[in-house]
């Protein structure tokens, strides 16, 4: 199955509806609640992250029985240092992301930890590509 | 412990889920920074918070998080009780400090997540 979601930068008040529709998909196909909470908090982070880092955004996702694959690409900045970003606590988030209850730097690590495979390229100053992978446990 | 006696020992205003009273509250978690609520694992917990927000309802959504306390006299908007009927939520409101709030639930038996 394939899908496909756009994501507005700096609509925080559409912020997180590409997650919450994937969430239901998955609860139709009946897959285990532990497995969907990792997919949509993985994606639900990445979602954020455009809106509050990024200018706009796609993200593709592609569901077998065994796992699923998504792909967040953006058009934005871009990350300078992957490797910093990844680690815990660095954000360089707007007043307006930390008054919306986000900007700890905790994201990332958060994508991390819920996915199986985690890959994120970058190109300043063009955009930034996050592709996650997590197989399902039964 | 019901959402009826925490309404009660919080003297606190059920503003979405007025037809689960009887739900049962075992685990909360206080805080205001949804990085943080996205990193707590357990299930089935109730939210503490003076983040009254559409991403606080989208947060509780991902995380499986299903009642959420809002102190500190924060006021639900209509969107957020839209979003929150939409996912069988319960929402609080509370006139009381998160140190407060937090206190009285967790004197009263209601247990950390760590
Ligand atoms: N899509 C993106 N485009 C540009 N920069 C990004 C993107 N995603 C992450 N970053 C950069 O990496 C940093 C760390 O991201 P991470 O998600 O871990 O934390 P955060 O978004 O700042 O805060 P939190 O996720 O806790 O709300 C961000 O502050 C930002 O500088
Ligand atoms: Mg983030």
């Amino acid at each position: 199955m394939h899908f496909e979601f756009q994501v507005e930068g700096g609509n925080f008040s559409k912020a997180g509806t590409a997650s919450s529709q994937l969430k239901k998909i998955l609860k139709q196909l009946n897959v285990d609640s532990r497995d969907i909470k990792r997919v949509v908090v993985a994606l639900y982070e990445a979602e954020v992250n455009v809106v509050a880092h990024a200018y706009q955004g796609v993200i593709i996702i592609d569901i077998d029985t065994e796992k699923i694959r998504i792909r967040i690409e953006d058009e934005g900045p871009g990350i300078k240092d992957i490797d910093l970003a990844m680690q815990q606590g660095f954000s360089t988030a707007s007043e307006l992301v930390r008054e919306m209850g986000f900007g700890a730097g905790m994201g990332l690590p958060n994508i991390k930890n819920n996915t199986d495979e985690l890959t994120v390229t970058s190109e300043v100053g063009k955009g930034t590509n996050v592709h996650m992978l997590i197989n399902f446990s039964i | 412990m019901k959402i009826k006696d925490i309404v009660e020992l919080l003297n606190a205003r059920v503003i979405v889920g007025q037809d689960q009273l009887d739900s049962e509250v075992g685990m909360a978690f206080s805080s205001d920074l949804m990085s943080d609520v996205l990193t707590v694992e357990t299930e089935n917990l109730m939210l503490i918070t003076g983040l009254a927000n559409v991403q606080t309802i989208r947060t509780a959504e991902m995380s499986d998080i299903n009642k959420i306390v809002f102190v500190r006299r924060k006021k639900v908007s209509d969107d957020m009780i839209r979003l929150a009927d939409e996912n069988d939520m319960i929402l609080i409101e509370c006139d009381y400090s998160m140190f407060k709030a937090s206190g009285i639930l967790y004197q009263s038996g209601v247990k950390p997540v760590y």
